[in-house]
């Protein structure tokens, strides 16, 4: 069980940056895509609203795998027409292929996270900001998205983790991700285990990625949890509040 | 300049119709205020109050209509409708500046601190400087008495902590009139004094406030002036003395006859 994992780490370690560097990348595209977008879907325009419906519906309602397809596969029946626009080299690389449907996938569901969020924020404090003459990015800079994206952490994490796991299939586009590096080592040595040592790097990637987020939204929930001692603490400075805090219960 | 403004209201509202829907809430209210008037509006539920005072700041937009405050004036028709263009935006943004307002239920911002909430108004909207703002918010809290709990978070305060916080926000933007709406109604009967107590002191130091309570004692002893609003008009109005007193109308009796 193990000869195989001395004998094939380096393939193993290889994958995995690979699956970072895929999951990385479409992951944070989507992430500066879906605020816009999410934005957009919200406006009482229909014109803005029914597109951005389309997308989503498209690609939540599909499979990942047929989309992968769809866009590498099927970008090479119109190679002259793509190679005409210059944009061939793009659409004839896996690599490319694969984080342009990991992004559009995941910008998908992350527009339909931050739409929550958005609709979950508390209207008076919006009203509030209002009410001292605030204009609408600066609404949206000091009140909404900080609200939106505390409200939305949590469900944009375990989409992230959805990524990170989906972004296996891109082996089958040639990729040679922990996945695809799995598929060749088990070819050549027949060694089951192999499949088990994937396993466990997705699984502690994962375990890693759980810990950070979970910082993260500590960090932006911290209003919500009650300061240690605040007798003690020093003189407060304006939006430098005190790092120690414990749970209210 | 400072002359005519001298002799100019500090708020002065004509002729606010709005209706939602079929429903008409306002239907011609009009309010003058001057420097240093107290005004409560007082009325049953429905009787569109707080709508009135969410017209003045344009959290609702009338349908008809003028305001003016600080020397402009706002024109409300029909065909004119929230940011329609950008002057009017931004001439909307200008008068809200110009307008402190408190909510019935405080509406402070839960992510910032007490601190924060009081900063930010004048930090970003008034564009002045950090420093001399935070001293400007340090002497507002304590004399709300909320200095000591100035890095506390606002889901950490009790309801009337909250509401002298929200009154320190409003302060903070240095309005020349200030807006209360309901100060008290969410509040549990024996947090409603340590904010009326706050109000009181504003109106004694001559502020120029319009408020809409139920507090009917609390609208005696404090208000130059009382208005009383019946089905989106205003019924009857006058000194505190006459309208509690000697009410005239009919409603009025009934109304006050149900507060005591």
């Amino acid at each position: 069980m193990f000869e195989v994992l001395i004998d094939y780490w380096p393939k193993l370690l290889d994958g995995m940056s690979m699956t970072l560097k895929l999951t990385f990348i479409s992951v944070v595209i989507a992430g500066l895509l879906s605020l816009p977008l999410a934005i957009l879907r919200r406006s009482k325009n229909k014109a803005f609203q029914w597109p951005i419906r389309l997308f989503v519906s498209f690609f939540r309602g599909t499979p990942l795998l047929a989309q992968l397809f769809l866009i590498y596969y099927g970008s090479g029946q119109f190679r002259e027409e793509l190679t005409d626009l210059g944009v061939w080299w793009f659409f004839r690389d896996p690599f490319y292929c694969a984080l342009f449907t990991f992004a559009l996938n995941s910008t998908a569901y992350q527009l339909e996270i931050l739409r929550g969020g958005l609709q979950a924020v508390p209207y008076g404090e919006i009203e509030a900001g209002v009410a001292l003459g605030m204009k609408r990015t600066l609404l949206y800079r000091t009140i909404i998205l900080p609200h939106t994206y505390r409200i939305a952490l949590p469900a944009l994490g375990n989409e992230i983790i959805l990524m990170l796991k989906g972004s296996a299939i891109a082996s089958v586009i040639t990729l040679m991700d922990v996945m695809g590096h799995t598929r060749r080592v088990f070819s050549q040595t027949f060694d089951i285990s192999v499949y088990f040592w994937a396993a466990i790097i997705y699984l502690m990637i994962t375990t890693l990625f759980v810990f950070a987020w979970r910082l993260l939204e500590k960090r932006l929930t911290r209003h919500m949890y009650y300061p240690v001692n605040n007798k003690h603490l020093p003189a407060p400075k304006a939006l430098n509040p005190p790092k120690e805090t414990c749970h209210v219960n | 300049m400072s002359t005519s403004l001298q002799s100019e209201p500090a708020l002065h509202v004509e002729e606010l119709h709005k209706s939602f829907g079929d429903i008409k809430v306002l239907k011609g209210v009009s309010l003058t205020a001057k420097k240093h008037d107290v005004i409560s509006i007082i009325g049953s539920s429905g009787s569109g109050k707080s709508t009135f005072l969410r017209c003045m700041n344009l959290l609702e937009f009338p349908n008809a209509g003028r305001i003016r405050v600080h020397g402009e004036q706002l024109e409300l028709s029909q065909g004119v409708e929230q940011g329609n263009s950008k002057n009017l935006q931004s001439q909307i943004e200008r008068i809200r500046s110009r307008l402190g307002m408190v909510f019935q239920s405080f509406n402070l911002w839960s992510h910032m601190s007490v601190l924060e909430n009081v900063m930010l108004g004048p930090c970003t909207v008034l564009k002045r400087n950090r420093d001399s703002v935070e001293i400007q918010a340090k002497a507002l809290l304590s004399r709300v008495g909320m200095l000591e709990k100035s890095h506390m978070y606002p889901d950490h305060l009790s309801g009337g902590q909250k509401q002298r916080v929200a009154i320190a926000r409003a302060l903070a933007m240095e309005p020349d009139v200030m807006l209360f709406d309901e100060p008290t109604s969410a509040l549990d009967p024996e947090l409603v004094n340590e904010v009326l107590l706050v109000i009181r002191e504003l109106a004694e130091e001559g502020r120029t406030m319009i408020m809409v309570t139920h507090e009917m004692r609390f609208a005696r002893d404090v208000s130059s002036h009382v208005i009383f609003l019946h089905q989106g008009k205003i019924e009857e109005q006058g000194p505190p003395e006459q309208l509690f007193n000697a009410p005239k109308s009919e409603h009025l009796q009934r109304f006050l006859s149900t507060q005591y």
